[in-house]
């Protein structure tokens, strides 16, 4: 018992790689507030594309969100980090999770908000359109503020997602909180740090995780 | 060379790729080997907590809470990256293939607990009142009427996370798993060509292509009708 | 034939043909509609009235004919089609509000996104037209807490702001309870006193004796006769017309 407590839960250990780990966590709150406004932004361009009702934009954009939900996020990342600089092109760790995860996560919301925009009444597109409102007007403030709305614990639930896959950026050796703890690990050698991390994690998205197994419990028990 | 076809030599070697194709396909047979085991041990430990919950034991059920909270809280590959690399400062070494097996079991387990509950918990009190009412006892009615229409309820939730959380199978490469992005990586560091991740990309889109299409498919055709 | 004849056309259809798929839902039919003039479709359901309606503002796309509101060729590609929508209101049977916006945010948002208004000017007016309906009490609250014929009224007062020169009534009082109806009559005779052009399609027989100028039957896609409500009412000329109106006038 002594051993693991010495192991994993080490106070020295936890004030020496203190430091290092507080920048870790900044570098993962840095790169969650760039991935889900990119990820969120690709997923609103490609739920806007399906409404579409050609079968030429909608099957190519099924397509192409399957490809980003089959393939793992960490191939995806892995082939932009190490594969592209063999063609000469080489975005760096920022650049490469950048890409990886507009690709990936934008697949992801832009299915979330697809199902929002088609639980939006077919009257309420009809009535924004009788009163003169243009195609992208009626998608803006009538259409996208329901579908938000009506998919919000899905949202919410694929950005804990997005948060919790940021961990994948250490594999590229960006210095985001997992990649530290390892780090502060292998001069340590005691597994304290990556607990730490583990700590931090849970302490930043428990509340999430509380509120959305209350929204989805309603969820479902709505639908039984 | 030009540039198409610096990115054919690239990307698309002949050469290299039948060289390690074998290793690739070995990584696939590997890939879906712990896919299986995470998706069977995983739902069954969800489903076992679900049913543990319904006695309504509190300690239990707080416990079961915050078992599931946790592990949804965590990312998987913090989680491998303790059991592989933490461990060992402890004196229990575990493999690559059975660290990353627990940690997404664990992953697989709470997500799917949460499910299956918010399942159990959508089919209305009088199932169970009109059950109980014929006789049946606790553990018949939950067996006979309520998780019956339960599972129903729940299949396209499920698929979906069981889907999302076995491709991150491909975390345990991080851990020196051969599965398919280890192999394909250990072949472009080998190689120095990226043709063995295209390859494993491949793969990759092989195995989970048609499981997303046929998760789409589920969650259509299970969606309006109860 | 009424007292409408020699004023000039609002709305002139023309030969209106509709398919969907192998369905021919219209075939061939004519509306014209004067000024000030309140026309009532009316017919058994699958006849074909409510589609009419949508294609008179190309909410409905015709598959062949002519479309004219106020002088504008409806069916022109060279037509913006949402400027000429704001001279054309329309009233759903399902109402159609904006759950996520106050009755006042209903009206005002293509006011000011279509006509360009400023805030306070838009406000205003959005104000103006909710008091014509009566509910210039309930500006603030959100669809969900009114009632069906309170928020039909916000509906209408959503078209009615925009200023249109004819209003289309798709079934508005189907949808609601008994003793809501009319309430929703009552602000739809005032603006028809107001001088409104209304195109309405609705089984409320009462009103279209009361207040309409000319009723018009269809059945199977087609205009079967038109007349004066009491010619129509009391003395239908054709089989189909007689048998239609005295199966409504059991209920």
């Amino acid at each position: 018992m002594d051993l693991f407590l010495d192991t994993f839960f080490n106070w020295q250990i936890v004030q020496e790689a203190w430091p290092i780990l507080w920048q870790g966590l900044k570098a993962t709150l840095l790169l969650s507030a760039l991935v889900v406004p990119l990820g969120l932004l690709g997923g609103i361009i490609l739920a806007v594309l399906t409404t579409f009702p050609s079968p030429w934009v909608k099957w190519p954009l099924r397509v192409w969100v399957d490809t980003f939900r089959a393939l793992p996020p960490l191939v995806l990342l892995v082939f932009i980090f190490a594969g592209l600089p063999f063609v000469g092109v080489d975005v760096g760790p920022w650049g490469a999770v950048a890409i990886g995860f507009f690709l990936n996560t934008g697949a992801y919301y832009g299915e979330i908000l697809r199902a929002g925009i088609e639980s939006v009444p077919r009257g309420q597109l009809e009535a924004a359109r009788s009163t003169g409102l243009t195609r992208g007007q009626t998608m803006t403030y009538v259409v996208l503020p329901q579908a938000v709305r009506n998919v919000l614990p899905d949202l919410i639930s694929n950005t804990l997602e997005v948060v919790k896959l940021t961990s994948i950026a250490s594999v590229v050796a960006l210095p985001e909180l997992l990649f530290e703890a390892r780090q502060a690990q292998s001069v340590t050698y005691n597994a304290t740090p990556i607990m730490a991390a583990a700590v931090a994690y849970f302490i930043l998205l428990w509340p999430v995780v509380r509120l959305l197994s209350r929204l989805e419990n309603r969820q479902l028990a709505g639908r039984g | 060379m030009t540039g198409w076809e610096r990115f054919t030599d690239s990307f698309f070697n002949a050469r290299v790729m039948a060289q390690y194709l074998p290793k690739i396909i070995d990584g696939f047979g590997l890939t879906v080997v712990l896919a299986l085991c995470i998706i069977a041990a995983g739902l069954a430990l969800g489903l076992l907590l679900a049913l543990v919950r319904t006695f309504s034991i509190r300690p239990l059920n707080w416990l079961i809470i915050f078992v599931v909270d946790l592990f949804r809280a965590l990312p998987p590959l913090v989680i491998i990256v303790l059991l592989y690399f933490g461990l060992p400062n402890a004196g229990v070494e575990l493999s690559g293939f059975v660290a990353s097996w627990l940690a997404l079991t664990l992953v697989l387990m709470a997500f799917s607990e949460e499910i299956f509950w918010a399942g159990i918990t959508s089919v209305a009190k009088g199932q169970w009142e009109a059950a109980r009412s014929t006789g049946l006892g606790f553990v018949q009615t939950l067996g006979f009427v309520v998780l019956p229409q339960a599972l129903r309820i729940t299949i396209p939730p499920l698929t979906n996370r069981t889907i999302a959380i076995t491709k991150g199978t491909a975390l345990a490469s991080v851990v020196a798993v051969p599965d398919i992005l280890g192999a394909a990586n250990a072949g472009v560091s080998f190689s120095f060509n990226p043709s063995p991740l295209t390859l494993g990309a491949i793969a990759y889109l092989v195995l989970f292509f048609p499981v997303v299409v046929l998760g789409r498919w589920i969650e259509t055709r299970f969606a309006w009708k109860r | 034939m009424s007292t409408t004849t020699g004023r000039a056309p609002i709305v002139e259809a023309r030969d209106i043909h509709k398919h969907f798929g192998h369905l021919h839902v219209l075939k061939g039919v004519d509306l014209r509609v004067v000024e000030k003039e309140l026309v009532f479709l009316i017919g058994p359901s699958g006849s074909g009235k409510s589609t009419l309606l949508r294609c008179l503002n190309r909410l409905e796309e015709p598959s062949s004919g002519s479309v004219t509101v106020d002088g504008i060729d409806m069916l022109d590609p060279k037509t913006d089609i949402n400027k000429a929508r704001q001279r054309i209101g329309m009233v759903f049977q399902s109402f159609n509000l904006y759950p996520h916006m106050t009755a006042l945010g209903n009206v005002m948002l293509a006011l000011r996104k279509v006509l360009g208004l400023g805030r306070a000017e838009a406000e205003a007016k959005a104000q103006a037209a909710l008091d014509r309906v009566h509910l210039a009490d309930r500006a603030d609250h959100y669809p969900l807490q009114l009632s069906g014929g309170q928020q039909q009224r916000v509906a209408i007062a959503r078209a009615i702001a925009l200023e249109p020169r004819v209003m289309l009534f798709d079934e508005p009082t189907s949808a609601l309870d008994p003793e809501l109806v009319g309430g929703v009559l009552a602000v739809m005779r005032e603006l028809r006193e107001d001088g409104m052009t209304m195109v309405v399609v609705s089984h409320e027989m009462g009103f279209a004796k009361a207040a309409a100028d000319r009723v018009v039957f269809m059945a199977d896609g087609m205009i079967v006769e038109s007349g004066l409500p009491a010619e129509i009412f009391a003395d239908p000329k054709h089989e189909r017309t007689r048998a239609f109106i005295s199966q409504i006038e059991r209920h």
